[in-house]
């Protein structure tokens, strides 16, 4: 049998991106599809006192114009469910905001600038209430919950981390900040509802087929039979398209009045405010350690924002409890309860900032102990989980950090920040540490032989840009020996077997495994000489006891140099090395550019990215992407991901780990860390913009 | 109650009717289903639209359209011509980039109706029937997309760079501007910085576009 999986293959789904064939949310046209277009709120908190829409009702080509007042009635919404994408989303069903841009119309025309200009023409007056908006001085809105949105614990609590601060040989006690985040994926949320007799078909850009349906087809009080979800390709994800959103229910119900096709597309402006973020945390970070770098304590605690209408708890401080050996150790998560947009995941919840601060902790400690901030991570390498005292399923962050230091060049770097000066540029090199939770959850797969030497798979996973038709081509082709190409991959139809979708970094692992044991199955099958037309087999993967007798983590090193501009303080970035330990690749290809990306989402949270809160309006500022900075090609040089050979056995049947997040994860902080050796400034509120960095230069 | 529609629909012009996909085969031919079609709107008249021409692809297609339609919204909802992709509507992201008489242009800036007379064309347009262009192939095997969603504007930004060089038109990075520029890596980094990809394939993007315009200059 040929090796195919692991293999650097092109993407299957390539040339249908390439030539414009790929079919987003957006593309589906039906037959004579009309318009929506949403109207949000311009207060954070109060109420709807009255809607005049009698001038865009009496615009050319409008359709519809639904307000709280006469929009369908729909399931009402639960604060806490098992899943909580599946739970109902009911759509203008009240005059009350709970945030600023909540959708309080829509507008159904033939065109789409006549739709636009309707809801433009909506005119609403509010009862203006007082909303509580900063994240520092929240009061009694601070919350210390028991939870964080994953079920582990908000807490923990091992020894007494003061007395070892008091008795360090150094001691470091900092705060860090991070500010908001939006997802700003290049596609922007979009809906186009269909219904056929009394099946409504929603194509929408969702990361989670399985929780659409649900949420859908409960929101609509529609059984779930008469309802399909279609995902086939989504214009990125990144955690803001785990829910659905108002274009999808208000598209559904728009269709059903009106027996055509609807459309609703959220602008890029309307995403700020309508769809998740990520929330802006304060962090404080303490760390003790003996004079030959062994750490003593590990404090790490966090204060998180989470929204008035609904709850989500990042478990920032999580990965802390795992990471680093040490006898006295705290970890804490508290949230404000503010009347913000709701916060959400964002590739990586948790780790992500969490490693932003910790990190740069990490490396302050090692230069008031004057060690290499590598040696000193080496030498507070666990033996097992520090809290949970059960073995790492695999743990390969020693051999992350020494090859990365190797191929780097670490060993050319001078600890002295500021020493190395190259003309006009002040060079500096850092180093971080990457850790991401790896997860698995319950899939199921079908395979089908289509013909004697071909076979289709059918899943009702995503594909958000990860890879994932790929990989299920190359697990079905190498299993049932037969050659890629005579793979059919389906995905992103809610009709075919559950899955959990994608989110988590869960995806490729859970859905391969599912995939793998339905194609082992066929292949005994056929190996006794059943079939082979027509010949089906399903496949499941569910978590173990593993995933309890083993910690089970991906890892990571980052290496990143930068020049800072001795007279103005700008950072370029000029190189980028991870190097990362996932467990089996299931594609050397896709794998490597999801690292990469990983990387630079990194980058961009330590150089550029901040969604800059009005506290006097509770509103977001930088709604679109001519203020919200993310990389552009200018910004980013050669940045290069390696991964380690390696098979998690514990991990899944396939031997992989999630590495769609695991880029991310401290890659930031290696960022902040060079510039700190660049040119002494160590700047603790992200973004690291010139203003923070110039005083150090002066 | 929302406003009667009195006027009657008219469906104008030949439309080039891309087929949309379900499953993705990794054999070149692709499954073309019948329940999924790409957008072809019905092009209703309001009092005040205009009639025009619009020739796309190397075909001539007649339209009446709201003024206020752009070039972007006119490709997508009007002549079925998806690949053109909007990701913010204001010339931010680059999404929409299409090429006008062979300059590159993000068709969310421009009216359809002041596009009349020129020679529009789109991702749909730049292979070869079956075959791909050069720049699509190279993206294929570069990887140089992970969501696809910004990849046919950086396509064709990259195509109407590879036009700006053989043209010489220097940049801002071109040091010295007299001399004819060549397609280094900075040339393209700063040529390109007009379409953004959150998936962040930028390193992979530049390469592909490196490959696929090796020996392009003056």
């Amino acid at each position: 049998m040929a090796t195919v999986i692991g293999m650097p293959i092109d993407r299957i789904d390539g040339p249908a991106k390439v030539t414009g064939k790929a079919i987003y949310a957006a593309d589906v046209g039906a037959d004579k599809p009309v318009f929506g277009a949403i109207a949000t709120a311009t207060i954070a908190y109060g109420s709807i006192k009255s809607i005049d829409a009698s001038e865009a009702r009496r615009q050319p080509g409008v359709l519809l114009v639904w307000t709280h007042e006469n929009a369908p009635a729909q399931a009402p919404w639960v604060p806490k469910a098992e899943d909580p994408f599946a739970r109902p989303k009911p759509q203008l069903d009240s005059k009350k905001i709970q945030y600023y841009g909540q959708p309080v119309a829509l507008v159904v025309a033939t065109t789409f600038e006549a739709a636009r200009e309707a809801a433009a023409l909506i005119d609403v007056t509010y009862e203006k209430g007082e909303g509580v908006f900063d994240l520092e001085n929240a009061g009694k809105d601070t919350k210390t919950p028991k939870q964080d949105n994953v079920g582990k614990p908000a807490a923990s609590k091992v020894g007494d981390v003061d007395m070892a601060m008091r008795t360090g040989f150094v001691s470091v006690d900092e705060t860090y900040k991070t500010p908001y985040q939006n997802h700003n994926q290049m596609e922007p949320h979009a809906s186009t509802a269909i219904w056929d007799g009394d099946k409504l078909t929603v194509h929408c850009a969702v990361q989670l087929v399985e929780s659409a349906h649900a949420c859908i087809a409960t929101t609509l009080k529609l059984p779930p039979e008469k309802v399909e979800i279609v995902a086939e390709f989504i214009g990125g994800g990144f955690g803001g398209k785990l829910p659905v959103y108002g274009d999808a229910i208000l598209a559904g119900l728009a269709a059903r009045e009106l027996k055509r096709p609807v459309r609703v597309v959220l602008t890029r402006q309307q995403m700020a405010h309508v769809t998740t973020h990520r929330g802006a945390s304060v962090q404080r970070v303490r760390l003790a350690a003996q004079r030959d770098g062994t750490l003593t304590a590990i404090a790490h605690e966090s204060l998180a924002q989470t929204a008035r209408a609904d709850d989500f708890v990042e478990p920032i401080v999580a990965s802390t409890r795992s990471l680093y050996a040490a006898p006295n150790r705290f970890t804490q998560q508290r949230t404000a309860v503010l009347d913000l947009p709701i916060p959400g995941s964002m590739r990586a919840p948790g780790e992500a900032i969490g490693l932003l601060a910790l990190e740069q902790a990490i490396d302050e400690l090692a230069v008031k102990l004057d060690m290499d901030p590598i040696a000193l991570r080496l030498k507070n390498e666990p033996k097992d989980d520090p809290e949970k005292h059960i073995p790492f399923s695999t743990r390969n962050l020693v051999a992350c950090l020494q090859q990365g230091a190797d191929r780097f060049g670490w060993n050319k770097r001078n600890p002295k920040p500021g020493a190395n000066r190259q003309g006009q540029w002040l060079v500096g090199m850092g180093v971080a540490a990457a850790i991401r939770g790896n997860f698995l959850r319950k899939a199921e797969a079908k395979v089908t032989m289509t013909s004697a030497k071909t076979a289709t798979v059918e899943m009702d996973m995503t594909d958000i840009g990860t890879g994932s038709y790929t990989i299920f081509a190359q697990i079905a082709a190498e299993t049932l020996d037969i050659p890629v190409e005579a793979v059919t991959v389906k995905l992103g139809h809610s009709s075919y077997p559950d899955t959990p979708g994608s989110g988590g970094s869960f995806g490729a692992s859970s859905c391969g495994a599912a995939l793998l044991d339905a194609c082992q199955k066929l292949k005994a099958r056929l190996d006794k000489g059943e079939g082979p037309q027509g010949l089906t087999a399903m496949g499941k993967a569910a978590p173990g006891d593993d995933y309890k007798k083993y910690a089970q983590f991906a890892y990571g090193a980052h290496f990143a140099e930068v020049g800072v501009d001795a007279d103005t303080g700008e950072v370029r970035l000029r190189r980028m090395l991870g190097v990362f330990d996932a467990g089996r690749i299931l594609n050397a290809k896709t794998a490597r550019s999801q690292l990469i990306g990983g990387m630079i989402w990194g980058v961009s949270s330590a150089l550029y990215e901040e969604q800059p809160l009005d506290l006097r309006f509770g509103s977001f500022m930088s709604v679109d992407l001519a203020n919200y900075h993310v990389p552009v090609h200018a910004d980013i040089p050669s940045v290069e991901a390696a991964t380690l050979k390696e098979f998690d056995r514990h991990a899944n049947a396939l031997g992989s780990k999630g590495v769609g997040e695991l880029g991310i994860c401290g890659a930031g902080a290696a960022v902040a860390n060079a510039v700190y050796n660049a040119c002494g400034a160590r700047v603790r509120e992200y973004p690291i913009t010139v203003d923070k960095i110039l005083p150090a230069l002066s | 109650m929302p406003q009667k529609h009195l006027l009657t629909r008219r469906l104008l012009g030949t439309t080039a009717v891309a087929t949309a996909m379900t499953g993705v085969a990794a054999r070149a031919q692709i499954p073309q289903p019948k329940d999924v079609q790409t957008a072809i709107a019905p092009a209703p008249s309001f009092p005040g639209n205009l009639d025009m021409n619009l020739d796309v692809n190397g075909r001539q297609h007649r339209l009446s359209l709201d003024p206020r339609t752009t070039l972007l919204d006119a490709l997508r909802d009007h002549l079925g011509l998806t690949g053109t992709k909007k990701g913010c509507d204001h010339g931010q992201c680059g999404a929409c980039t299409v090429l006008i008489n062979g300059v590159r242009m993000n068709s969310c800036l421009s009216l359809a109706a002041s596009r009349e007379g020129d020679k529009i064309v789109t991702i749909e347009g730049l292979a070869d029937g079956e075959k791909l262009h050069p720049m699509q192939t190279s993206f294929v095997h570069a990887d140089a997309f992970q969501c696809g969603f910004c990849t046919p504007g950086q396509i064709c930004s990259a195509v109407g760079m590879a036009n700006e060089l053989k043209r010489g038109v220097p940049s801002a990075v071109t040091i010295d501007v007299a001399a004819a520029p060549t397609a280094s890596v900075d040339e393209v980094r700063e040529r390109m910085s007009g379409n953004i990809c959150r998936c962040s394939a930028y390193p992979n993007i530049v390469a592909a576009i490196l490959a696929a315009t090796e020996g392009v200059t003056k």
